[in-house]
Formats: structure tokens, sequence, C-alpha cells
């Protein structure tokens, strides 16, 4: 449906090794992973998942404003995460659920955001360099080039990655960015995730060529890759990311993958889309493959039921702890909007303190 | 106001007179425009198939087709500018912006072009272009989906900003909005999306017009969009204690009705402004300044504003410490009364 013959595989629908001509500068990236590297990737897209489900229900029951699924897309980011270093920064979009907990998020604070509790909250120093959500779609590839032109700046041993969506490629913020990293020659890769929708409306409506194919006008090397295929989005990444860090300048990377789930839990897929084509996209599921690939390299039943229950111990984790979520103290609307004492916000919070205290034994 | 007199007189909807939600509402004003002027376009984000993230777009295009009502790429400076120059090219474009604060990518368009086309070539290309936002909280809405950006638009000499209450002002103001000569922002208050009231589609409204909702002999409060049912919810418990509290709704936020507004407050001597964005430098600020200009020997007290606070949006959980309420209304109306306290 959106393969193309440029599409970088190296591990098929069916769980089986791809040996081609694309394929091959990547496959040695790939020898080099042991068996517990592996079991790592299959580890993070199964948890991941149920934890996505878990929100998900959460948010049926009232205690989510809002959640966002990464469902489908589990093997471009588990693939992009682990292809990382340590002291590279990401900036995420709102999807990258399992990016932020691979770097060391602990993903309870996106529960906390979208049920309303925050704006994000996370310190990226204390949470593997990984930045805080965009909901404003594209204004992150401007924040992370100017990021990387810092690194670059510094001569550091670093590069950054950004994620973004097809939808976002339309953002005229996506393409400064393209041409801010260029002009700098910027450690950066941008990784966009082409899961074929922006909300109803599908990618041929953001370009009529393969996105992959856009970033060569801004002087970027561009490649597309399957992005169910995990293995797939680790070496390319790898190799990319290696690239930027080592001044070759920026590199960018389109993963083909596919929103399974809706937009968000406010929306309802079946009213602009066909289920064929969801049953196209459910026959390359990332996990599925996956699991073949191991089991061909004899990952035996004991290791599938451990992480079946380390899946189901996070989403009873978080459920457990989202009940126990006390509602934040007024005094949050008004803190850390200005560093230093503001005459206006002090004079309102203490005007606020004093009036909702007037309340109080009003209704007892 | 001026009406665009070459409109062409095409077969005029039917009218009706229906109870509807402000959503339906809006969706008959821009399904009726569409049908009687064909060059009006509808496009944005999601309105074609899904027919908007509100509905309020919802049917147009399976009824009027895709060169009426289409889907955009995303990027809203895009869907501003194009819309300029379809209006240069004689066409009418109505555009959605998803929500408030995704119309800032547009905003350099607006201020800088929208705006301004028709002072730079002496009044010969005008643009009737409509700029449809949702805007406001209240709704448990994340961040960036709660933004009262009324204040950058009213700022910008150029634009007409509108604001609807009830879905009868909904259907009848999008209409004059969609029939004016000059750009419009028309901010919907997506709280009310779902609120009911009667529609008589036969009924027109001018823009730049306030209205007296409820009249009152003793405080007169000022609102618009969502702090419209508050207001009127704070005069009526205010009225249940003995005060006579009148409620202005303003619907046209510029250019401003001085004169409904100030005869209102002239009549009470006592005025409070209620708004939900933040307060500084806000639209609720200009109000509170022109009430004082022109009503100053009027008045029995201050004029007071009870409004958003100076922060950013308060997240879901945190939002009803930030939004102006019944109760902060009726401690402002109590204030007015310094001797009773
Ligand atoms: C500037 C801006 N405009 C509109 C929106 C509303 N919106 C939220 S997500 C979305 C679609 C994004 O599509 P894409 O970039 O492909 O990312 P995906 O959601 O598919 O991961 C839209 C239009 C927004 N968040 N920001
Ligand atoms: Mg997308």
């Amino acid at each position: 449906m959106s393969y193309t013959e440029a599409t970088v595989q190296l591990l098929s629908p069916q769980g089986t090794l791809v040996e081609n001509d694309l394929s091959a500068p990547y496959l040695p990236l790939i020898e080099k992973l042991d068996d517990a590297a592996l079991k790592d990737f299959h580890r993070h897209m199964v948890v991941i998942r149920r934890f996505d489900i878990e929100a998900g229900n959460l948010q049926r029951q009232g205690q989510l404003a809002l959640w966002i699924p990464s469902l489908g897309q589990e093997g471009a980011q588990v693939g992009s995460a682990f292809a990382a270093r340590p002291q590279d920064h990401i900036f995420p979009a709102y999807r990258e659920h399992v990016v932020g907990r691979i770097r060391g998020l602990d993903v309870m604070k996106i529960i906390e955001m979208l049920r309303g509790q925050s704006h994000g909250g996370w310190i990226p120093a204390e949470t593997g360099n990984f930045h805080l959500y965009t909901l404003v779609i594209g204004s992150q590839s401007l924040h992370a080039t100017g990021y990387a032109m810092g690194q670059k700046f510094e001569g550091a041993d670093e590069a950054t990655m950004v994620y973004f969506g097809d939808g976002a490629t339309s953002q005229g913020d996506v393409s400064e960015a393209l041409v801010f990293g260029a002009s700098y020659q910027a450690p950066i890769v941008y990784f966009l995730q082409n899961n074929h929708w922006a909300i109803s409306v599908p990618v041929d409506r953001q370009s009529r060529t393969p996105l992959y194919l856009r970033p060569s006008g801004f002087g970027i090397p561009g490649v597309q890759i399957d992005g169910n295929d995990v293995l797939a989005a680790y070496a390319v990444t790898t190799a990319n990311l290696d690239a930027a860090r080592s001044g070759q300048g920026p590199r960018f990377i389109e993963a083909l993958t596919y929103r399974m789930g809706a937009h968000t839990s406010s929306d309802d897929p079946t009213k602009y889309r066909e289920r064929e084509e969801e049953q196209f996209w459910s026959e390359r599921d990332p996990i599925a493959r996956f699991e073949t690939y191991l089991k061909s390299k004899g990952a035996d039943d004991a290791f599938f039921s451990e992480v079946a229950a380390e899946a189901e111990d996070l989403a009873a984790d978080i459920r457990a702890r989202t009940f126990a979520l006390e509602a934040p103290p007024a005094s949050k609307v008004f803190a850390n909007v200005y560093t230093d004492p503001h005459p206006g916000v002090d004079a309102e919070a203490a005007w606020q303190a004093a009036y909702e205290a007037s309340f109080d034994g009003e209704s007892a | 106001m001026t009406i665009l007199q070459d409109a062409p007189p095409a077969a005029a909807a039917p009218a009706v007179r229906e109870t509807m939600t402000m959503a339906a509402a809006l969706n008959r004003a821009l399904a009726d425009a569409l049908a009687e002027d064909d060059r009006v376009v509808v496009f944005g984000e999601d309105v074609g198939a899904l027919g908007g993230v509100f509905r309020i777009t919802d049917g147009l295009r399976a009824r009027f087709g895709e060169e009426r009502c289409f889907d955009t790429p995303l990027a809203e400076a895009g869907i501003v500018g194009t819309a300029v120059g379809m209006a240069m090219n004689g066409l009418r474009p109505v555009v959605e912006m998803q929500f408030d604060a995704f119309a800032y990518p547009a905003l350099e368009q607006i201020v800088s072009h929208v705006a301004k086309m028709g002072n730079r070539t002496r009044g010969a290309m005008r643009l009737p272009i409509v700029i449809r936002v949702p805007y406001g909280g209240g709704i448990g809405g994340v961040e960036h989906h709660c933004d009262s950006s009324e204040a950058y638009y009213a700022h910008t000499p150029g634009l007409t900003v509108v604001s609807p209450a009830t879905p009868q002002d909904a259907y009848a103001l999008l209409r004059a909005a969609m029939r004016h000569p000059d750009p419009v922002v028309f901010l919907e208050p997506k709280k009310l999306y779902w609120a009911k009231g009667e529609v008589d589609t036969s009924i027109t409204a001018e823009l730049g017009r306030a209205v007296v909702v409820r009249p009152g002999s003793d405080v007169t409060l000022i609102a618009y969009g969502t702090s419209v049912p508050t207001a009127l919810a704070a005069a009526e418990a205010a009225g249940a204690e003995g005060r006579s509290v009148g409620v202005v709704d303003v619907r046209t936020l510029a250019p401003f009705d001085d004169a409904t507004v100030t005869d209102a407050v002239r009549a009470t001597g006592r005025a409070v402004v209620v708004a939900e964005a933040p307060g500084f430098a806000s639209v609720a600020a200009e109000i509170a300044a022109r009430v004082g200009e022109r009503c100053f020997s009027y008045l029995e007290a201050p004029v007071r504003r009870v409004t958003g606070f100076d922060v950013p949006y308060a997240p879901p959980k945190l939002e009803h410490h930030y939004l102006p309420d019944v109760d902060r209304i009726l401690d402002a109306i109590d204030t007015l009364y310094p001797d009773e306290a």
C-alpha cells in the first residue's frame, strides 16, 4: 500500500530476515546485537502496548482527560529509541510513550499529564534527555534543531533526534527546521513516523511524493524504512545518529507505520477510513513478526510469559497509581510562570488562596 | 454595517425554527451560506470527511462537494494565507482553525495581511474572510486546547471580532460574518457547542451590536461567549439575595458597542466585566476602561473585572480554580457595596 522500492526492511512481516541490497549495509548492526538486546526490543514493544490499552481503559472510565494511543507504532519507536546513546537528546511529539520509557521516564508522568494534573511536568535532565511532549504540531522540530546547533557549537559528542508525524511535515516550522539543520550542518536526525493519517486526513493530502524524498531538496539525505520492523528502525537510526554525531550533518528517516487505533480517545476512525486498510496493516504488525523471529532464534515460552507478566504488572501498577493520584493544589496554577517573584501573579495567588479559604467550613 | 452589495441573490435557504445546539446552528449557517452563494468555500483541517473535530462542518462535503468544503494540509499559516489569495480572487473563504492555540501559526497572516489588505489597497481589495476559532476552556481540555485568544485579534486594527453565546446568535452572527465585506474572526465558545436553544433562521443580526440579555437596576454584568451563561446564573443568584442584576452580552468584541453598554451601566451605576481570558491587557480591561471613561459620573463604585488569572490556562484538574464562576462574580458584586460589608 505504501512501501516503495526504496523501503529498507530487515525483517519481513513473516518474521524472516531480509537480505537484499537495501538491507545489506544495516544487517551487520543487527548481527552485533546479543539475544538479551533483541529480547529487550520485544519486551518494550509488548509492555508498552499493554500500557497503552490500560491507559485507554482509564480514559474511558473517566480517569484521564484524553489518551493518545501509540498502538501499531511500537516498532518504529522502540528501534529508534534503542539506537540513541545516553548523551543524545530526544524531542518527542506526543505519541512516543515507549521512547520516554526507554530513556528512563516513568510513564506515570504521561498519565498525569493526560489526566489533567500538569502540562508535562517531567524534567529532561532526569529522564534521559527525553524532552517534553509538544502538542502543537511540528514546533518541536525547530527546538530540536536549535538544540543540535548548540551541540555542534560546543563540539559535543552528541546528537539530537526529533519525532514528528506525516501531518507535521506540512507545517512551516518543519521546513524551517530542515533549512536550519542543513544550513548549520547540525547533528540531528529528523525521525518522521508516517502513520498514514493526520487525524482524518490521509498522508496524500500532505505530500504527493514519498516523504523521504522531501529532505533531499534541503540538502539532507533521506531514507525510508519499514517502521513496523524494529530491526530496521534500530539499525537505520543507529547509522544515521552515528553520522550526525560524527559531524556529517543532519539526516532524515521516514518510518512507514500505521496508527492502528484512533487518533486519540476523542476520535472515531470509522468516520473516515476503511476496514481493509486497517486489515492490511494489522497483517504487518511490528510485534507479531518480531515474536516469530525471536522464536526462530530459540526464545522459549518462559520468556514470552515473563514478558506478558511484566506487561500485566505495569498495567496494574499504573492503574493503582492513577487511582491514588490526588488533586493538585490550587497554588500550582500560579507556580513557575516566572523565575522571579512577579507582583501581578503573586497578588492573584494570594487573593485566590484567601478567597478559597473564605469558603472553608461553609459547606460543613 | 455595510453588506456587500454585489452578493448574488441566490435562492435563499428555507427558513426554519427549531431547537438545536450551537454546533448545529453553526453547521446550518455554513450550509445555508454555501447553498445561497457559490463563492463561499469552507476549508481547514479535518473539516471534510470527518466534519471537523467538533462536527461543525458535518455533512457539508457530502452535500456541497469537495470543491466547496475540503481538508487542507496541516498548516494554519497555509490555510489563512491561501484564504487571502482566494478572497483576492473573488471567493469568500470560511476557514476553520482546529483549536484556539492552533491558530497561532497563522497569526502573521492574520495580523499583517488579513487585517491590513483593505487598508493597503486604499479600500480596493477587501478580504471577506471568516476565520472560525473554537475558543475558551471549561471542557477539561489539555494544554493549548483552552485558550481565550480574543485579545490578540481585538487588538489588531482591521479585524472584526465576534463571539456568540446562544445558538440563535451563533446562526445569525455567522451569517452576518459571512456577508461582511471585511475579515471576521469568529470565536466559537466551545463549551457552549452542545447547549441548546431555539433558532429562527429568518432572524438576522448585525455585527457590532451588544444586547441586554437580562435587565437589572442595581448592577450590570458585561460578558461574552462562555461567560454569558455564567453571568446570567450569577445574576439569578444575586436576584435571590435581593439585588437586581442585569447582563449585557457583548457579542461583537470589535468594533465595540459603546452605546448599549454605556446605557446599561449608567442605569445601574455598577459594573462587573466577566471574561475567561487573563485579565491583564485583555478585552475585559478595554471594556472596563471604556465604561470608566463614559460612565464615571454615574458610577457608585469602580468597575470590577472577574477574569482568568494572568497565568497559562490551567490543566483540567485545576481549571475550576482558574475560571470565573458564579461565586467569584457574586464576590465581585459584593465589593461594589463597600458600605454593606
Ligand atoms: C498547530 C496545530 N494544528 C492542529 C493541531 C490539531 N492536531 C492534533 S494532532 C493532529 C494531526 C497530527 O498528525 P501527524 O503529524 O501525522 O501526527 P500523528 O497524530 O498522526 O501522530 C492535528 C491536526 C495541533 N495539535 N497543532
Ligand atoms: Mg500521522
